[in-house]
C-alpha cells in the first residue's frame, strides 16, 4: 500500500465535529467536476490511491476515471463497502426484511423462502457474495488493491462475534477479485485476535489513530501495544481527531507510531492537501534519517 | 456476569446486542423476536440461543436483566410482565403509547426497586452533558428562551409500511423522532406542562406526521419553540440541537459541536467571555467497545452498571421518560 492514501468524507459531507462545516461542503462538492478537481489536487501531490465508499456518487466517479485511462494510468480505488446510511436509512423505512429484498440482486430472496430451513442454514454467506458483487459493479475496470469492509459493519459483526462473515468477506474478495480484504473498525484490539483465530494472518486493518484518543476503543495504551506487535498492516484514519488537533502535531505523533504502514486522510483545498504531505514526508525523512543514524552508531560500536 | 435477554432484533436491538456482546461483564443468555431469518443468522453465526416467545425466552433462561426494542405498542405490556417477574429493563424510546401506561410502569419499577432506563441516547452525548452541566449550575442566568430542532433524511419518499408508519404502534415524527429533542430539554430545563400551539403534518406518510411544530410552556414558565422534520433529506443523518437563551449569555448545541456565548466574565473554568466552542471529541469520554457513537455503549454500560448495583440509576429513568411521555401527549392534543 501507498504511503500516503486519500479518503473521501469531505466529498459527502461527513465532519465529526460541525455540521455547518458538513453543509458548507454539501454545497462545495455539488458537482462531480469539483470531487474531480480535488483528487487532481491529491494525484498532483504525489497520492495515486484513493478510499472511497461505495455512494452512489462515486459511480460517476468512475465513468470519468474510466474515461480517460492515460490521465488515470497510475490511480487506484480501495472501495470500502458498505455506503451504511444507505442501508441504515433503508432498514428504518422497510425493515430487515424489506430492506434485503430492495438490495440482494435478482430473485434470491425469493428462492430463499421456497428453499426451506436446509436451503437458509448454508446460504447467509451467499447472500452477503451477492451483496458485495452489488456494491462492486460500480468499480469494473479500475485498478482496486484492497476493498474494505466499512466500520460500521465490521464492528457489528465483531459485537456479535460473527468471525464467519469477517472471514467469508476475505475469502470472496480473494476469490472473486483477486485481491486482498481490508477491514475498517473503531476496534482494533478487539477485531486482530478475532481474525487471527479466523485465520487470517497479518490483515489489513484501517483503525481511528490519533494523539488524543478520539475512537481508540479500549484506549491510546492499548493500540500503541498493539501495533508494537506488528501483527497487522495498519492504516491509520481520523488522525486530526476529527480536525480538533493541530495538523503538525497530529502528523507528528502517527508518523512516528511503530507499524502504521499507511496515512489516510481527507482534505478539500489545494493547500492543505499539499501541507499535509509535505508534513507527512518531512517526517517519514525524519524517521529514515534517525534510523541510519542508529543503525550507523550500532555497526561503528561493534 | 450480567445474565441479559433481548426482545426485538430490529435495527436498535442487534445494535444493542452487539454492544452488549463485547462488554465482558454480560453474558447474552437470550434473544427473541419475530422474524425467523434474523433468529436463523443469529443463532447459526452468533451462537445465541434463540426465542420467538419472550415469556418462554424469560422463564427459561432467567434473565437479570432484560433489554426491550420492539415498537412501543408492546412496550407496556412486557415492561409490566418484566417487571412484576423482578427484572431490570432497559426499554427503547419512546417509552409507552401515552403517559398513563408510563406513570403505571414507574411505580411498579419503583415499588420493585428494580433498575429501569430508556434509551434516550442523546442524554450520553458529550456536547449535551456540557450543555446540562452549564445550565444546571446557573451559567446562563435565569432562562428567558429555548428552541430544540431535530432534522434528518428518514422518510423522503411517498412509499413503506413499517410501524413506524402506524400511529397506533408509536409511529410518526412525534413520536420516534421529536421525542429525543423534548427528553433532552425536559432534562435540562424543566418539564413541558402545556403547549400554546401545534402543529403536525405529513408531507410524505399517508398516516403520521412528519414534521412537527410546537410552542411549549414549561413548568418554570419559560417558552419555548419546537421545530423537527424527519423527511428533510439535505441531511445525511438525524441532527438534534438546542438554543438555550439566558439573561447571562446563550448556548448554541447539537451532538457534535458546543458553542456558549458569555455576557460577563462570571465563567466556569476553561471558558471565557464572549464566544467559546468546544468540540465533542473534547467531551467524549472513551468507550471499551465504539458502534455508531459512543453514546450508543455509554448507556448500556451505564445501565449494566447499575443492574449490577455497581453505578447509579438516575439517568434516563422510566420517570424521565414519562415526563416525555407527558409533553408528546401535550403537542398531540394541542395539534387536534
Amino acid at each position: 500500500m501507498e504511503r500516503i492514501i486519500f479518503g473521501d468524507n469531505q466529498f459527502f459531507a461527513v465532519n465529526h465535529i460541525s455540521d455547518e462545516k458538513s453543509r458548507a461542503q454539501a454545497i462545495k462538492f455539488k458537482d462531480d467536476s469539483a470531487i474531480i478537481k480535488t483528487l487532481d489536487f491529491a494525484r498532483d501531490a504525489g497520492i495515486n490511491s484513493f478510499m472511497c465508499t461505495t455512494h452512489n456518487r462515486i459511480s460517476k466517479i468512475c465513468d470519468i476515471i474510466r474515461s480517460d485511462p492515460k490521465k488515470y494510468q497510475n490511480f487506484q480505488i480501495y472501495p470500502c463497502m458498505p455506503y451504511a446510511h444507505k442501508y441504515a436509512n433503508a432498514v428504518t423505512e422497510l425493515g430487515i426484511t424489506g430492506t434485503l429484498k430492495q438490495y440482494v440482486p435478482g430473485n434470491f430472496f425469493g428462492s430463499l423462502y421456497k428453499g426451506g430451513v436446509a436451503f437458509l442454514s448454508k446460504d447467509f454467506l451467499s447472500i452477503m457474495e451477492l451483496l458485495i458483487d452489488a456494491e462492486m459493479k460500480m468499480f469494473r475496470g479500475i485498478n482496486t488493491p484492497v476493498i474494505f469492509l466499512q466500520n460500521v459493519i465490521t464492528d457489528l459483526l465483531i459485537g456479535l462475534g460473527m468471525t464467519d462473515f469477517l472471514v467469508g468477506f476475505a475469502k470472496h474478495i480473494e476469490k472473486k477479485y483477486n485481491t486482498e480484504a481490508g477491514f475498517i473498525t473503531m476496534n482494533l484490539p478487539k477485531l486482530l485476535p478475532m481474525l487471527e483465530k479466523g485465520g487470517i494472518r497479518n490483515p489489513i486493518i484501517c483503525a481511528s489513530i490519533n494523539k488524543i484518543n478520539f475512537r481508540m476503543s479500549g484506549g491510546k495504551d492499548l493500540y500503541e501495544k498493539t501495533l508494537k506487535e506488528g501483527k497487522a498492516r495498519v492504516i491509520a484514519m481520523q488522525v486530526l481527531g476529527g480536525g480538533s488537533i493541530p495538523p503538525r502535531e497530529a502528523l507528528e505523533y502517527v508518523s512516528t507510531l511503530p507499524n502504521v504502514e499507511s496515512i489516510l486522510f481527507g482534505a478539500s483545498s489545494k493547500e492543505n492537501i499539499d501541507n499535509t504531505v509535505s508534513i507527512i514526508k518531512n517526517f517519514d525523512r525524519l524517521k529514515e534519517n534517525k534510523k541510519l543514524t542508529t543503525n550507523h552508531l550500532v555497526s561503528t560500536v561493534q | 456476569m450480567l445474565k441479559v435477554g433481548l426482545i426485538g432484533a430490529g435495527k436498535m436491538g442487534i445494535s444493542h446486542l452487539a454492544i452488549l456482546g463485547a462488554n465482558s461483564r454480560v453474558e447474552i443468555v437470550g434473544v427473541c423476536d419475530t422474524s425467523k431469518i434474523v433468529l436463523d443468522v443469529l443463532n447459526k453465526y452468533s451462537g445465541f440461543n434463540c426465542f420467538t416467545d419472550y415469556i418462554k425466552m424469560v422463564e427459561e433462561t432467567r434473565p437479570d436483566a432484560v433489554i426491550v426494542a420492539v415498537p412501543t405498542k408492546f412496550h407496556f405490556v412486557m415492561v409490566k410482565e418484566l417487571l412484576v417477574r423482578g427484572i431490570h429493563v432497559f426499554a427503547e424510546k419512546p417509552f409507552c403509547l401515552n403517559p398513563i401506561q408510563s406513570e403505571e410502569l414507574v411505580q411498579l419499577a419503583k415499588s420493585k426497586g428494580l433498575v429501569n432506563q430508556v434509551g434516550y441516547h442523546n442524554k450520553f452525548v458529550g456536547t449535551f452533558k456540557e450543555v446540562k452541566k452549564l445550565v444546571k449550575a446557573g451559567y446562563l442566568g435565569k432562562i428567558e428562551h429555548f428552541q430544540g430542532e431535530a432534522y434528518g433524511p428518514v422518510v423522503v419518499k411517498k412509499k413503506g409500511e413499517t410501524w413506524r408508519s402506524d400511529p397506533l404502534e408509536g409511529g410518526g415524527c412525534l413520536m420516534d423522532y421529536a421525542s429525543h429533542v423534548i427528553d433532552l430539554l425536559i432534562d435540562i430545563l424543566d418539564p413541558i406542562v402545556s403547549s400554546k400551539g401545534s402543529i403536525l403534518k405529513s408531507i410524505y406518510s399517508k398516516n403520521v406526521d412528519d414534521e412537527v411544530y410546537a410552542l411549549v410552556e414549561l413548568s418554570s414558565k419559560v417558552n419555548g419553540f419546537l421545530s423537527v422534520n424527519w423527511s428533510d433529506e439535505t441531511y445525511r443523518k438525524m441532527s438534534t440541537s438546542v438554543t438555550i437563551i439566558g439573561s447571562k449569555g446563550k448556548i448554541v448545541s447539537d451532538a457534535n459541536e458546543f458553542k456558549i456565548y458569555f455576557k460577563t466574565d462570571h465563567v466556569p473554568e476553561g471558558y471565557s467571555m464572549g464566544w467559546n466552542v468546544k468540540y465533542v471529541t473534547d467531551l467524549t469520554s472513551q468507550v471499551d467497545f465504539y458502534l455508531r457513537g459512543e453514546e450508543y455503549s455509554a448507556q448500556l454500560d451505564y445501565f449494566v452498571a447499575a443492574a449490577l448495583g455497581t453505578g447509579p440509576n438516575s439517568i434516563n429513568t422510566f420517570e424521565s421518560a414519562c415526563l416525555t411521555d407527558r409533553a408528546i401527549s401535550i403537542i398531540k392534543n394541542k395539534a387536534k
